[in-house]
């Protein structure tokens, strides 16, 4: 007899089948029915470039690295290139001389130019991670279209900038 | 009013010429309408199943080209006329040529036969659904051909998809409609408009017919290649499927017609189970111009509930395809006959 019950909850399970089907499909299409109801609302697009002036991209957004100065055109880069070996692809360069510290007179380890090619950075975010002093961050421009590829290669540091005070005394 | 120009028309060709040439001229004036009701249906479908895509997954859709983006259809078809004709030095050139025609000129050839308001019917013939079941199944011979000579593995991997899906939900179309021919009586699709003039056969035939129009839901969007059934072009797994070596117009010929192919059957259900050009309750039927826009307005209900399985369901696989098709569907629609013959025998349908 245990052939006969298994062809029956076979049988059983067939007609579930259909069941369970016809109501997932009815679930699914419930849900896409709401949506579209209610595309007005909720729209998770933006009519770019139209909002271009209250545009805010959201924060976790990978742009471009970017290098942030304070109002004394300081910045927190001490040159320690940790960032450069960090990067899979080679995509950023320091380069750095010994100069003379003015308030210690010695002669000391100092960027010149911080280079940053955006055209093979990948966003990896490695970098960022790297930099002992929290010198690059994430920018959130995203408009980075130009006419030759060379201008998409950035010196971060702004000229004449200056290293901020107290951020090799931390570590 | 429309009736009486094209009649007027008429009998002014033939005062006007001898007989055989005015019949030719006429036929050709109808076929220019045909084709462009065709060009400007397609176009008008490719634009609502952009907007009606991006509305439900909560986008804004096409809406720069014209008013609400109403033009830009009519400019990615200009963009596809002017485009170059590119083709793989291997393909069977003439196959790979003659393919896209077949797609469009099986979709053309249904349209002939839909009874689109009283006396506005290109085709009236006496075995009108037949004849739409067999057009229908024409149309592969074009998918396959693309994906033959196109000498690409993926176009053939596409179209011998396409091949076995077509078969296969082939059946249940028929048997679906078949169903409800038991109600009819007869193929001619004005007679089985008539028919309904007593309450449309959805109606008419309740339970049954209500199963059969679910099962020629499903079976029709299979038969168009549609998502959840659009193995045969997916995009992640086939590039384009059978038409990934088309360019430019023919590659148009080919997406206007899968568009083509949904209105028609959105028309054969609207026809078969709906009514046609029959307005509901007959609250216009003094007027029957009106009747196209009846059968346009049920037509592109179905459009968009087709659209809506599109945005709603994920694609099947060619296994999963194949088990709804013979162990499901197939099974329920020969019990669904024969239920539906019972009921037809003891007189048991709704009649208004
Ligand atoms: S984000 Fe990655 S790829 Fe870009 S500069 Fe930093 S480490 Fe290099
Ligand atoms: S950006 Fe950071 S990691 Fe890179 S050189 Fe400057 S301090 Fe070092």
């Amino acid at each position: 007899m245990a052939w006969l019950n298994n062809s029956i909850l076979e049988d059983m399970g067939y007609f579930s089948d259909i069941y369970q089907g016809i109501k997932s499909l009815l679930t699914g299409m419930s849900i896409t029915g709401k949506y579209f109801l209610n595309f007005r609302k909720g729209s998770i697009t933006q009519q770019y470039p139209e909002n271009r002036e209250t545009l805010k991209m959201f924060e976790r957004f990978r742009g471009e690295v970017i290098m942030p100065h304070d109002e004394n055109n300081e910045h927190r880069c001490t040159g320690c290139q940790a960032c450069e070996i960090a990067c899979p692809n080679g995509t950023i360069e320091i380069i750095w001389d010994r100069q003379l510290d003015e308030e210690s007179g010695k002669k000391k380890k100092m960027i010149d130019k911080h280079i940053y090619r955006l055209g093979m950075c990948t966003m990896c975010g490695l970098c960022i991670e790297a930099c002992p002093t929290d010198a690059i961050k994430w920018g959130q421009n995203f408009e980075n279209s130009v006419y030759d590829r060379k201008y998409l290669d950035r010196i971060l540091n702004k000229p004449g900038s200056k290293l901020m005070k107290g951020v090799e005394d931390k570590e | 009013m429309l009736l009486s120009i094209t009649k007027n028309i008429h009998e002014w060709l033939f005062s006007l010429m001898p007989e055989n040439i005015a019949s030719i001229v006429e036929m050709t004036i109808i076929a220019v309408i045909y084709l462009t009701g065709f060009a400007v249906a397609g176009l008008f479908l490719v634009l609502m199943e952009r907007r009606i895509a991006a509305w439900f997954q909560l986008r804004r859709g096409p809406n720069r080209v014209g008013f609400h983006g109403i033009l830009q259809t009519i400019a990615d078809a200009l963009k596809l006329v002017s485009k170059e004709l590119t083709g793989t030095i291997k393909a069977d050139k003439f196959l790979y040529n003659l393919a896209p025609y077949f797609v469009i000129i099986t979709a053309l050839l249904a349209l002939a036969v839909f009874p689109f308001t009283k006396d506005f019917q290109a085709f009236d013939i006496n075995i009108g659904i037949l004849f739409l079941i067999a057009i229908s199944s024409i149309g592969v011979i074009g998918i396959l051909l693309a994906g033959w000579s196109s000498n690409n593995k993926f176009s053939l991997i596409g179209a011998m998809r396409s091949g076995v899906q077509t078969i296969s939900y082939e059946l249940s179309v028929s048997l679906s409609l078949l169903t409800i021919v038991l109600m009819t009586g007869t193929l001619q699709l004005s007679e089985i408009v008539e028919v309904q003039k007593n309450g449309w056969l959805i109606v008419q035939g309740h339970v049954p017919a209500v199963i059969a129009f679910m099962i020629y839901m499903i079976a029709g969007t299979a038969e168009t290649n549609r998502t959840p059934f659009d193995l045969v072009e997916a995009e992640s797994e086939l590039g384009a499927g059978f038409h990934t070596e088309y360019s430019g117009m023919k590659f148009a010929y080919f997406f206007l017609a899968e568009f083509i192919n949904m209105f028609i059957i959105a028309s054969i259900a609207t026809t078969v189970f709906f009514g046609a050009w029959l307005s509901p309750f007959g609250i216009t039927e003094s007027i029957p111009l009106l009747g196209i826009f009846w059968f346009l307005a049920k037509t592109f209900v179905i459009v968009f509930l087709m659209m809506w399985f599109r945005w709603s369901f994920p694609r099947l696989r060619i296994d999963q395809i194949l088990t709804l098709e013979w162990k499901y569907l197939l099974p329920i629609n020969l019990v669904n006959l024969v239920v539906m013959a019972i009921v037809v025998w003891l007189g048991l349908t709704i009649q208004f």
